[in-house]
């Protein structure tokens, strides 16, 4: 499988460490109330789902950036690759 | 029709014309006591122990393909009893036992052959390690040896000792361990199962839950409404797809494992031998031909196949620990998909759905368990409480910070 990395361009697989669902960049709040029965949905539960999946790869190998992956877990075709952290931002419109 | 000795002697005789097939092939009927969805070795399992050890009662298998078309015919066939844990190591064990019972259970030859499983070990540390899951191994009742490197060589002098890297210490050796023909499982399973009258329905895709007051009462499938006492779901490798019909998440991951076989060959590995190195077990097949496998894929898949880059890498171990190998050529390769669970051991549940219950989780180490997985999955579902080996096998374990996790990687499904 090649990722096609925003900055680096097309990159092998193996040079990343995959990292799961993209869902584990939302990390509850650890202060909130109910924050035990979040980070168990958090940590332990998986929506994993059969066809286009968001899923992070830690690029160790690399650049050590974290990108978000989309691909298709019935026939493992890659639909894109952005950064994590622009992932982040763009849905918070937050740059802190 | 019971198979023995006499009977293939007297077909001989007569032009092979009395065989039968081994299962009727009956339509669904519109209500049973107890649904098992899907038709693998544990299903088919837990239908035959459900209807012959547990209960009278109408009882249908649902399949959407054909009987034994997933994980139960695309394993590495090994059986083995060498776990470490408590929450593990009895029920496995209880496991080999069913095992060493099975085809006079079953009257049904399913090739059930103890010639050892041997783990090498390749530092001091790793052999204290074997140690000791050796001596948790004979606690539960299996049997387990601890060989010095002339014991192995005397063994498998065909191993490569001297390797600079990892020399070979020893090994961890259970002579009960061994191999199963597995697609002959899951058909003695199936004819056992169809004899004691459970309807397997083939082609019969489950498609959705009827659930009212937050129980079950029946499945949606591709041949019509099925009403159900009680529906078990094993289903392993797409639990979370059938879970989610009935708006559950799982704590599993789906991931694919490959397996390999090269051509036939002159009998040469004695057992079942695993590199403690690396990632890396081998058998070789009645046939001759040389059975493989390594890890996983390492990334979410439903796909049924693996790609080079974990070919490579297993293909490395092997020729790491037996040279001889790269001689061999590859005939085949090829790949199922796996439930991985957050702490890599499986799930034998209730479920919140009252009528209910799961059956999964088994990582890439499925097809070992599945005589003691039908029997403890029947035990559960005959009496609503967990068979004694089973009974930490709880889908709420994760919440309650009870995993079994026998290789400390953490929540990371991956890495199991």
């Amino acid at each position: 499988m090649l990722i096609p990395h925003p900055l680096l361009g097309p990159r092998d697989a193996q040079e990343f460490t995959y990292l799961g669902d993209a869902k584990l960049l939302d990390r509850p709040d650890g202060m909130a109330p109910g924050a035990a029965e979040a980070f168990f949905e958090y940590l332990y539960l998986r929506d994993n789902r059969a066809g286009v999946h968001e899923e992070l790869w830690f690029h160790e190998q690399g650049d050590r950036a974290i990108l978000l992956v989309t691909r298709d877990t019935t026939t493992h075709e890659i639909l894109g690759a952005v950064l994590a952290r622009d992932a982040v931002l763009s849905r918070t419109g937050d740059g802190t | 029709m019971r198979f023995s000795g006499l009977r293939v002697l007297a077909e001989a005789l007569t032009g092979h014309k009395g065989w039968a097939p081994l299962w009727r092939n009956p339509d669904p009927k519109p209500a049973y006591d107890y649904v098992i969805i899907g038709g693998g070795g544990h299903g088919l399992a837990t239908a035959y122990y459900l209807a012959r050890t547990f209960r009278q009662a109408r009882i249908s298998v649902l399949e959407k393909g054909w009987l034994g078309s997933g994980n139960v015919g695309r394993n590495t066939t090994i059986i083995r009893s060498n776990y470490l844990l408590p929450g593990n190591q009895p029920f496995y064990e209880f496991s080999m036992k069913l095992w060493e019972g099975l085809e006079q259970e079953l009257n049904f030859n399913a090739m059930v052959s103890q010639r050892g499983v041997l783990n090498l070990c390749h530092s001091d540390a790793q052999r204290d390690a074997f140690r000791r899951r050796g001596n948790a191994m004979r606690m539960s009742g299996a049997d387990a040896e601890l060989l010095d490197v002339s014991a192995v060589r005397k063994m498998a002098p065909f191993l490569n000792f001297d390797n600079a890297r990892f020399p070979i210490k020893g090994g961890l050796l259970q002579r009960r361990g061994g191999t199963a023909r597995h697609d002959g499982v899951a058909w003695g399973y199936a004819r056992g199962a169809d004899m004691a009258g459970v309807d397997l329905i083939q082609n019969c895709e489950v498609t959705g839950f009827f659930i009212e007051k937050g129980r079950v009462r029946g499945v949606e499938t591709s041949r019509g409404y099925i009403s159900a006492g009680k529906v078990g779901v094993a289903v392993a490798g797409n639990t979370s797809r059938v879970m989610g019909m009935a708006g559950l998440r799982m704590p599993i991951e789906s991931h694919a494992l490959q397996a390999f076989v090269t051509e036939g060959l002159k009998p040469v590995i004695p057992g079942v031998i695993t590199f403690g190195a690396g990632h890396f077990y081998i058998s070789q097949s009645d046939k001759g031909g040389l059975v493989f496998g390594g890890d996983i894929e390492g990334y979410a898949s439903y796909a049924q196949r693996g790609n080079l880059p974990v070919m490579e890498d297993v293909v490395e171990g092997g020729m790491a620990l037996m040279p001889m190998l790269g001689r061999a050529r590859l005939l085949r390769a090829w790949g199922g998909v796996v439930d991985m669970s957050m702490d890599g051991s499986p799930i034998i549940d209730r479920t919140p759905i009252e009528g209910l219950y799961l059956n999964g989780g088994w990582c890439y180490g499925g097809f070992k368990a599945t005589p003691a997985s039908g029997y403890a999955f029947a035990h559960l579902l005959a009496n609503d409480s967990p068979h004694p080996t089973a009974r930490a096998f709880r889908l709420d374990r994760f919440e309650r910070g009870y995993m079994i996790d026998e290789k400390g990687a953490g929540a990371a499904p991956h890495l199991h």
